[in-house]
């Protein structure tokens, strides 16, 4: 089974960050920002042209693009 | 080393995470009395500010607000630098004022926590604590103050409010002098500290919080930095540190489990939050991100910007620039004719007078600029549209620069301030000048006027003067965006393009907060810019008003005619180097004259063909003479190739000297300006050339 990546998911879907396809100084500032393993979040919404996304974790609000969302692995909410 | 005895005033320095309204709380401890700054080397600025508290005046140093320690950049690597008190013009900070948002505590502790074990004193202000109550949040601040060791004062400082205890509170911390005891990984510190104690018996001096983020943050700069202190072979004492402590991950990784674990202990124990009612903040997020409504707010605050600075501004510098006009016919009025008074009217006030006619496009452009981010929106709309200008090899928080450098770069440029990536603010920096800004467009309109047909297709619809005049917005545009590509293959300096950009909460811009930003932004524009602007102005003007020539009476000096200026002396010993542009003696001066300003060319051209007045008439007689003016074998200078290949030079030149300023300002070094000039000024030269050459086999 493939990973599900925080890319993966559709507005109004929840997660919980499960891991990093890599580990380098982007993907720690992600982890500085709050997106720690464990950490609960969910994808608000898209831009217009799908592309960057909106998420919210810790209850405040990120912009970031596809690409990047892409790195982020993700284990469903039950 | 002894402790000098010092006389200086206590310095406070500000950090906190972005949006958690720094810089108003800084604004209201500093007011007016706030001077802005360059680092050195860098180009994150420093505004330092006055303060009085009970024991004295104190300086107050506001910091870029950042989410984290971890130092990517020289950009970043500044406020470590600072804490440590690296910093020669700041000195060793005797209290650290951290700013957090109370209603977003988790992830602004993130931050506090790598602070509070810096070793300084430390003071909280607890910001926006008004907002709590609507919120639904309730916090137990004497449990938060006790778990993090350090002072902590609720404030709002949008509204003023708890200003005096937080005065109070920084009077006694510099007093005592108490350092936060908080260690969130003693293991790690443990760890630095004796590295530090290691490196300082090798007679290098690197404080333990600097030897730790130099472990945490592999291949970061605090690596680099003491790497280039203490020699190569730290790296590897380094990673053998890293692979004891961190066992297969990254220190980083780590770092960021155990403060979140922290925090989650710390949190959980002081803050209750209630389900509320999204409220209007979400119900405006939802319309101004939708796809339909989102995307038409989004046109017409872009409309409003643009409109502001290309039209509202314009009627202000035209009374700039008649009363700069005015006022020189009122001293040639009152002052005998001679050196003085051409240095009076053509020099000074002139040159004053190219400074001053940007302010009105600075000061609108920045109103909306800064109202824009007060509330919020700015984060949106590069949310909305960053698609686009990523396609243009650009960011979505460039389009705000780009869209005004349409009126003009200098605002545009001092705009790229909101870009948070190196690259993409560079990249946003050396295409803005491409843009076709209003200073380009007399040229146009004078040579289009001249040389192109009026011819009309499409039954009078589309009109051939116009389809050109679009042509060349479009070179412009074109240019820009082969730049922006060109400076991410090339991928000059930093990391490539992210977009990561945190989304805060609406909030009403504050007039006061507006009005202190602006007047900063303007006082940094007259005094860097404005200073070397005028510098040039005057060089321009001593260069065509001298050798001094002597009039009829053999007696009298005059100013000379501008064949036999230092001007035209200079044009025709560099004209071979223009001749293959098709271009004479003339046109080169008037090249060369408007080094400083584009639009200068016309008011020069007028000279040297002998007419007097700029006003429409005279304009008509100025096209009239240089369709007749003919090179020495015959051959009329200005044809359609070699005019079109002018206007294709003044698209991708770089004669502005403001734009260089600014770049030079913005950028904090003589790098960029230099190599844009080069680069504009050779792609200038070469369309140019090819425009005459391929224009006249045709």
């Amino acid at each position: 089974m493939t990973q599900i990546t925080l890319a993966n998911l559709a507005p109004g879907q929840r997660g919980t960050v499960s891991g990093y396809a890599q580990d380098d100084a982007f993907t720690q500032r992600l982890m500085q920002l709050g997106l720690v393993e464990g950490a609960d979040i969910e994808v608000v919404r898209c831009a217009p042209t799908g592309d960057p996304i909106e998420v919210r974790v810790l209850g405040y609000a990120l912009s970031l693009r596809r690409v990047e969302a892409a790195l982020i692995f993700i284990a469903p909410s039950a | 080393m002894n402790a000098p005895v010092t006389t200086r005033r206590p310095v406070v320095v500000t950090i906190g995470n972005p949006n958690t309204g720094k810089s108003t709380l800084f604004n209201a401890l500093t007011g007016l009395s706030q001077r802005v700054g360059n680092f050195p080397g860098v180009t994150v600025e420093h505004v330092v500010g006055r303060l009085l508290l009970a024991g004295g005046e104190v300086d107050v140093v506001d910091l870029p607000g950042t989410y984290s320690l971890s130092a990517q950049s020289p950009d970043e690597m500044v406020t470590v630098d600072v804490l440590l008190g690296r910093v020669g013009a700041v000195g060793r900070p005797d209290v650290v004022l951290l700013i957090v948002d109370a209603t977003n505590l988790r992830r602004n502790l993130f931050l506090a926590s790598q602070v509070l074990e810096i070793g300084l004193p430390v003071v909280i202000a607890l910001n926006m604590t008004d907002l709590l109550d609507t919120q639904g949040i309730t916090l137990d601040l004497d449990r938060l103050a006790t778990a993090l060791g350090v002072p902590l004062v609720p404030i709002a400082a949008a509204r003023g409010s708890g200003l005096e205890p937080l005065r109070a509170a920084l009077s006694s911390a510099i007093a005592s002098g108490q350092p936060s005891p908080l260690l969130v990984n003693p293991a790690l510190f443990a760890t630095a500290q004796t590295l530090s104690s290691e490196l300082a018996a090798r007679g290098v001096d690197a404080a333990p919080a600097e030897v730790e983020r130099a472990l945490i943050d592999d291949a970061g700069y605090a690596e680099r930095r003491l790497i280039e202190r203490a020699g190569e072979e730290v790296r590897a004492q380094l990673q053998m540190l890293r692979h004891t402590l961190a066992q297969g991950r990254s220190l980083a990784t780590l770092e960021a489990r155990d403060r979140y674990s922290w925090i989650n202990t710390v949190v959980s124990a002081v803050e209750r939050r209630e389900a509320r009612n999204p409220g209007w903040r979400e119900a405006l997020d939802r319309y101004l991100n939708h796809p339909v409504y989102g995307s038409i707010a989004f046109l017409f605050a872009m409309a409003l910007v643009f409109q502001s600075v290309f039209a509202w501004a314009t009627p202000m510098m035209t009374l700039i620039e008649t009363g700069a006009g005015a006022l020189g016919e009122l001293v040639r009025g009152s002052m005998p004719a001679g050196l003085l008074r051409s240095f009076i009217i053509d020099g000074v006030i002139a040159g004053v007078g190219s400074v001053v006619v940007f302010l009105p496009q600075i000061v609108l452009l920045f109103a909306f600029i800064i109202a824009l981010e007060d509330s919020g929106y700015m984060s949106r709309a590069a949310f909305v549209v960053d698609r686009l200008m990523r396609w243009c090899g650009l960011s979505g928080q460039s389009f705000i620069p780009m869209l005004s450098s349409f009126a003009c770069a200098v605002p545009g440029i001092m705009g790229t301030r909101v870009i948070g990536n190196p690259r993409d603010r560079l990249a946003t920096i050396l295409a803005a000048p491409f843009m076709t800004c209003s200073a380009r467009l007399p040229i146009y309109a004078l040579l289009i006027a001249a040389f192109v047909p009026a011819n009309r297709y499409l039954g009078g619809l589309v009109n051939l003067q116009g389809l050109v005049l679009l042509g060349f917005y479009l070179l412009g545009m074109v240019g820009a965006i082969f730049t922006a590509f060109l400076i991410n293959r090339l991928a000059f300096s930093g990391p490539r393009s992210r977009f990561l950009l945190e989304m805060p909460p609406y909030r009403l811009p504050q007039l006061r907060s507006v009005a202190v930003k602006l007047l900063a932004r303007v006082r940094i524009f007259l005094k860097r810019a404005g200073t070397m602007i005028f510098a040039v102005a005057l060089v321009i003007w001593a260069l065509a008003s001298f050798p001094r020539g002597t009039a009829d009476d053999g007696v009298t000096s005059v100013a000379p005619a501008i064949a036999d200026s230092y001007l035209g002396r200079m044009s025709r010993t560099v004209e071979p180097v223009f001749a293959p542009l098709g271009w004479d003696w003339k046109v080169t001066a008037a090249v060369i004259a408007s080094f400083p300003a584009r639009e200068v060319v016309i008011a020069v051209l007028g000279t040297l063909y002998a007419v007097e007045d700029a006003d429409a008439e005279g304009e008509q007689r100025l096209i009239d003479r240089i369709r007749e003016a003919r090179h020495p074998g015959g051959d009329p200078v200005f044809t359609l190739p070699m005019v079109i290949g002018l206007m294709v030079f003044y698209a991708l030149c770089l004669q502005c000297i403001s734009t260089l300023a600014v770049i030079r300002r913005e950028t904090n070094s003589w790098r960029w300006p230099v190599i844009a000039w080069l680069y504009m000024t050779g792609l200038g030269y070469v369309g140019a050339l090819l425009c005459f050459h391929v224009g006249s086999l045709l």
